[in-house]
């Protein structure tokens, strides 16, 4: 297609207003050749928006794209090098499914018997081979969807965006989906970005995973790293199932002291006596036992493998991920114990971590 | 009670349009069929007909109110369509411009035909023009009997003028429901200006252009102020003719005939676009 074939993409300090809501606040991003990006964040932080910026969709009212070594900031979307999965789909109604998936390669003039041939690659892929001669009204919301994605997948733009393009498919069809993606992007590596708000779909696909909220990127990292050293509160709160709990405290002479519970710990962070703290700690690394904080358990959760348990230190419900045989009883009382070294510590004003 | 109040209420509420449709279009109309097929005296009879088909300016009108359709229609069409597009890619002003070309809409068909009846005689706006700018020296008659091309181009410049706006505003109500995802994925995916508008706005806008020309073609049928005040009688329109059997020839039972001549021409034109511009069962299927 005449595109750069090294397509890193650098987003700095892209910024987009909108009349009441500035959307996007002075986003800086590197996008290395052949990465996969994932954009994770509750609905309204500008994930969309972001994704549309890099398309071309939005003008950026400050700042800068560029795609490989091009600058791409003035360029409109066709010029971009890009394929892209809109979040409402945009299938065009007119078409029917065999127009609608290769509609990029015509519009990029290719011959008929390649254009014949990836589109039945991309149906195939997508489960869409039997519905190729129907019209997208004659399509379930997901079929609609994986129209979508297979139109953009056809396309061999060294730049791929896609905005949750699983979120219309049933529990089944998505695993399965988020595999066929996965592989697809081992096999070529075109660099993607790729919007979500589920985290299992963000960690399983990233390669690097950016946390937005409300309009910046809170943090960028492999999704482990993200997962065990959370940049901040929000972080840790929104990664992980259940999410990373946390006790609002202060720390006074080797002893952690808050609403209703008091307990010493050896691993204290510098220069942080007297100041508000949170003390952020995962489920897993937390354990039942005879030692450790008191708490009293407030409700037991089997949930097959494992037991969710919630309990109370002081007032602050924490969650504990036991094993399915524990023997906890709401109203007990217990110590948890948790793994000093895995936990987060945390400022309670700014919610950054230390 | 209640349900068999609700029941009942979309009846009452289409109540008075039916009463209005069938006191001002529906009863003139069986008139106009009685009136074209019973003789003087009584009976059924094709004489109107006949009669109407041997008169001397059948041919003409005929002719004349289908050259005008074919010139006007896609004209109008086109131009329309232009102008539409230009607006909905929201310039800067383009709500000025919409106002602007709306304005014919506000004037009646005879006030427009007068208005550039005073453009187009021997002494009017653009013969002055033309001598003003030394153009030419003697006034053109582009309005003369012995003039046809030229008392076409007036009429057709007065008729687009006067009528291409509802198409406009049809097509500009239609632009606006398509989502601009459409837009927007066609440009991701190559489609420069152009062949965005060829595969996807005008197929997309099938059932407003469907609108607007059924709309247009049953307007360019009935096309008469504007011929007559414009050309008089020199260019006979089936119309015109209708309006001339009745009020000056007071034949009703011949000017009823022209009527439902243009009747059954005006039902076949839509038929027709609703067969060949229709969407498919399948693109409507939700
Ligand atoms: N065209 C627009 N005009 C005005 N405000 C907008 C527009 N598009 C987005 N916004 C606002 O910008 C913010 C970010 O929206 P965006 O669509 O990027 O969110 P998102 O992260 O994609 O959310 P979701 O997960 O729900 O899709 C929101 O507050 C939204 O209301
Ligand atoms: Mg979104």
């Amino acid at each position: 297609m005449g595109f750069a074939l090294v397509a890193g993409i650098g987003i700095e300090r892209a910024t987009k207003v909108f009349a009441r809501t500035t959307a996007i606040k002075g986003i800086s991003l590197d996008i290395k050749d052949g990465e996969f990006m994932v954009l994770l964040g509750p609905s309204g932080c500008g994930k969309t928006t972001l994704l549309r910026c890099v398309a071309g969709l939005e003008h950026l009212d400050d700042g800068r794209i560029t795609i490989g070594d091009r600058d791409v900031t003035d360029l409109a979307p066709r010029h971009r090098g890009i394929a892209m999965v809109f979040q409402s789909y945009a299938v065009f109604p007119h078409m029917t499914v065999e127009d609608n998936i290769g509609f990029g390669l015509r519009m990029h003039r290719r011959p008929k018997a390649e254009i014949t041939r990836r589109v039945a690659e991309g149906a195939e892929l997508l489960g869409l081979t039997s519905l190729l001669a129907r019209y997208p009204a004659q399509l379930s919301g997901g079929q609609r969807q994986r129209v979508a994605v297979a139109r953009a997948l056809v396309m061999d733009a060294p730049v791929l965006l896609m905005d949750e393009p699983l979120s219309n498919l049933d529990a089944l069809l998505r695993l399965q989906a988020r595999a066929d993606l996965k592989r697809l992007h081992k096999e070529v590596k075109r660099t993607t970005i790729y919007v979500t708000h589920d985290q299992v779909e963000a960690m399983s696909m990233g390669d690097r995973i950016a946390v937005m909220r409300e309009g910046s990127i809170e943090q960028v990292g492999a999704p482990m790293e993200i997962y065990d050293r959370p940049a901040s509160q929000f972080v840790g709160g929104f990664i992980g199932s259940p999410p990373m709990n946390f006790l609002r405290g202060s720390v006074r002479a080797g002893s952690f002291e808050g609403d209703g519970f008091a307990f010493p710990i050896s691993r204290v962070p510098p220069k942080v006596d007297g100041r508000g703290l949170l003390l952020g700690v995962r489920a897993e690394h937390l354990r039942i036992g005879d030692q450790g904080v008191p708490a009293r358990i407030s409700v037991v959760e089997p949930l097959g493998d494992h037991a969710l348990v919630t309990a109370l230190v002081g007032k602050t419900p924490i969650k504990v991920q036991a094993p399915i045989d524990v023997r906890a009883k709401p109203d007990d009382d217990v110590r948890l114990a948790f793994d000093e070294s895995k936990a987060r510590w945390m400022d309670a004003e700014t919610g950054a971590a230390l | 009670m209640r349900a068999r109040a609700e029941r009942f209420l979309p009846f009452a509420l289409l109540l008075p349009a039916v009463a209005f449709l069938a006191l001002l279009i529906v009863i003139p109309m069986i008139q106009a069929l009685i009136l074209a097929v019973i003789a003087e005296g009584g009976g059924f009879t094709l004489e109107h007909f006949e009669r109407m088909a041997g008169d001397v300016n059948f041919s003409d009108a005929w002719r004349n109110t289908l050259l005008l359709l074919i010139l006007i229609v896609p004209l109008q069409i086109v131009l329309a369509l232009v102008m539409a597009l230009l607006i909905n890619s929201r310039f800067r002003g383009h709500g000025f411009f919409l106002y602007v070309y709306a304005i014919p809409l506000a004037i009646s068909d005879l006030a427009a035909g007068i208005l550039w009846l005073a453009v187009f005689t021997e002494r009017g706006y653009l013969n002055s023009s033309l001598q003003g700018a030394g153009l030419i020296q003697q006034p053109i008659l582009f309005l003369s009997f012995e003039n046809l091309p030229g008392i076409l181009t007036a009429i057709v410049v007065a008729e687009s003028w006067r009528a291409t706006a509802i198409v406009l505003l049809i097509l500009i109500a239609g632009l606006q429901l398509i989502p601009r995802d459409f837009f927007e994925a066609a440009d991701v995916f190559g489609a420069g200006r152009f062949r965005r508008t060829i595969h996807v706005v005008l197929p997309l806008l099938r059932p407003s252009l469907q609108s607007a020309l059924i709309i247009r073609t049953i307007f360019a049928f009935q096309t008469f102020a504007v011929v007559f005040a414009l050309a008089g009688r020199n260019m006979p329109v089936l119309a015109g003719e209708a309006y001339v059997w009745y009020a000056a020839n007071r034949n009703e039972h011949l000017a009823a005939a022209y009527a439902v001549l243009l009747l059954g021409l005006t039902i076949v034109a839509t038929v027709v676009y609703l067969r060949v511009l229709g969407l498919r069962e399948a693109e409507v299927a939700r």
